[in-house]
């Protein structure tokens, strides 16, 4: 099998959101080596052997664009936002609010649907927080409707990063609403039929991450907030492995809310995306208070800011952000739709080859079924931990443990993962390395039978 | 091999991580402590029975999950620490914990710590010395316990 052959399979098989994405050609070598280039810190050497990054699921690295574009910003124009007459605050002002206008553009949004976080649990943090507070009468008359009573239920799945599911237990306990899940199949994915049977008329918040960071296997989104709506529930998509890696459209999903970070798309960390729909965040009450947020101040009372400043007290990550939006220029600049597709080759390639190693067992979708770049894995008789050190030795950077989803992982029956995940840059020679050294684990800690 | 990663993963560790020593429950004991690495989700229990005079550790059993470091350690601890007074027990968890947070600046003092003197290359893998320390710190909590 050639990894052409298996791309063009998977591609043919997948249901996607956009026509646009069937024809999306992968990247080829010479562009990849191309867009290596640009990021500084793949070229570089570790333990004697050349960086071999897989681990852009935890983080990605940056171009030398976004390095330079908030050097450039802190150079020539750093200033307070919001406030102040000078002429940089002003031009901070300006490319603050472009670079919104740039993260709403990118993801089908209006720039007042866009708050600025810290990172994505920052923004999963807020939404929650947000609807606790509503659920204790503060807001207007609107936040009413986001108001939580005991009984209600907030659905998730059995799958979610533990930023996806902490926040909702934490409302749970706050409102007296009972937190519910999706339960998993054995080999940790859900279907559709699975999140029907779990949707019921009190569930009022339906949250669920768009790719799973441990399985890879992706949610058929416009079709579970379909099924939430006719619920009456409001959705919540952690979009944290999608964002960065295929085109999103939070208007054509239909999605109330959303969160990304930005060092998981090639910007910087300390900046994350909150989206809400516009009447929705109207809606929600502040979380954070103090400055910057609001219209007047008394001794007694506030009057708070329309969104999406009401979200964003005291100083904000404002090189960060401008990184940021030149990091999703870049991803426009390559074509979401075609980072897609080389992605997918490369999980397909690696699921193959990481399934025929003896002892190797994957998790999530096999061969031929949709899944998002990453791969985890478990090697019989070798703890995660060491399989990473292993390979670290080699050059070879992936992720090992729980990956922040314990009960995905106790549903799986297993402790730890290990974890290989893609991005633009990776190389079919980074796919082949970490197959050659997974293939010499057993042997070197004797757990070859 | 002159790797780091043979420095790492010893000879002596790669056995015991397969021999696990002490591996199992005791029928009694006299203290017992559950153990967490929430980085990677190793556990630990160590169970520990002293002598009648409670001067000395008559055994010292331990279960568990996690990798071939945290396993090795215990397996090696259990077998090091049988039979030894309280006292010097103690002195060996100070001995291996100077020892794993020495970055590999140390000579370890092989009369005292025996097989466990193989881990002195875990000390420069900064990410992989809470591993090795997982049952050390278990059994010092169980001396704490008896007081």
């Amino acid at each position: 099998m050639t990894p052409t052959e298996n791309a063009t399979t998977t591609l043919n098989r997948e249901p996607t959101n956009s026509a646009a994405d069937l024809k999306a050609a992968d990247l080829s070598a010479p562009e990849v080596s191309r867009i290596r280039a640009d990021f500084p810190a793949l070229d570089q050497m570790v333990n004697g052997h050349p960086l071999a990054y897989l681990d852009s699921g935890a983080t990605a690295q940056r171009p030398r664009a976004v390095l330079d574009a908030e050097r450039r910003f802190l150079e020539t124009v750093n200033a307070a936002v919001h406030r102040g007459a000078h002429t940089l605050a002003a031009l901070s002002t300006e490319e603050f609010e472009a670079a919104r206008e740039t993260v709403a553009h990118f993801i089908g949004a209006r720039p007042d649907e866009i708050v600025w976080t810290s990172n994505a649990t920052d923004a999963l943090n807020l939404i929650a927080s947000g609807i606790a507070n509503a659920s204790r009468g503060r807001g207007g008359p609107d936040s009413a409707r986001l108001a939580l009573k005991p009984g209600d239920e907030i659905l998730i799945t059995e799958a979610e990063h533990h930023a996806n599911l902490i926040p909702w237990q934490e409302l749970a306990v706050a409102t007296g609403a009972v937190l519910r899940w999706i339960p998993l199949r054995d080999d940790g994915t859900f279907t559709l039929e699975d999140a029907a049977a779990a949707m019921t008329e009190r569930v009022r918040i339906f949250a669920f991450a768009h790719i799973s960071n441990v399985t890879g296997s992706v949610a058929p989104v416009a079709e579970l907030v379909e099924l939430a709506h006719a619920a009456g529930a409001i959705t919540v998509l952690d979009a944290c492995q999608s964002a960065p890696h295929r085109r999103l459209s939070v208007a054509e999903l239909g999605v109330d809310f959303a969160a990304f970070s930005g060092h998981k798309m090639l910007g910087p960390t300390g900046v994350g995306v909150l989206y809400g729909r516009a009447e929705l965040l109207a809606a929600l009450p502040p979380v954070r208070t103090g400055g910057s947020m609001i219209t007047t101040v008394t001794m007694e009372r506030t009057e708070f800011l329309d969104p999406p400043q009401r979200f964003e007290a005291g100083t904000q990550p404002v090189s960060q952000a401008i990184a940021l939006a030149e990091a999703i220029r870049y991803l426009d600049g390559v074509g979401l739709d075609r980072i897609e597709a080389h992605e997918r080759r490369l999980a397909q390639t690696m699921l193959a080859g990481l399934s025929s190693i003896p002892g190797v067992r994957t998790v999530g979708p096999v061969v031929g079924e949709d899944r998002a770049g990453l791969v985890s894995f478990d090697i019989a008789g070798v703890h995660a931990h060491d399989v990473g050190q292993f390979l670290d030795a080699q050059g070879i950077a992936v992720r090992v443990g729980h990956h922040c989803a314990q009960p995905l992982h106790r549903r799986l029956g297993l402790t730890a993962t290990t974890r290989a995940s893609t991005y633009l840059y990776t190389t079919d020679a980074d796919v082949e390395r970490l197959l050659e050294s997974v293939a010499g684990v057993r042997a070197y800690f004797g757990a070859a039978s | 091999m002159s790797d780091p990663l043979a420095d790492l993963y010893q000879q002596v560790i790669l056995d015991h991580a397969k021999r696990r020593s002490g591996s199992g429950q005791l029928d009694a004991f006299d203290a017992e402590h559950y153990e967490r690495n929430p980085t990677c989700g190793d556990e630990i229990t160590v169970q520990l029975a002293l002598s009648a005079d409670r001067k000395s550790v008559d055994a010292l059993a331990w279960h568990g999950d996690g990798c071939s470091i945290s396993m090795a350690s215990a397996s090696v601890m259990s077998e090091l620490v049988t039979g030894k007074p309280v006292t010097e027990v103690r002195r060996m968890i100070d001995a291996f914990r100077e020892l794993m947070r020495s970055r590999g600046t140390i000579e370890p003092d092989e009369d005292l710590l025996g097989d466990a003197v193989a881990f002195q290359g875990v000390s420069r893998f900064v990410m992989r010395v809470k591993c090795a320390m997982l049952s050390w710190v278990a059994a010092e909590a169980c001396l704490t316990q008896v007081g």
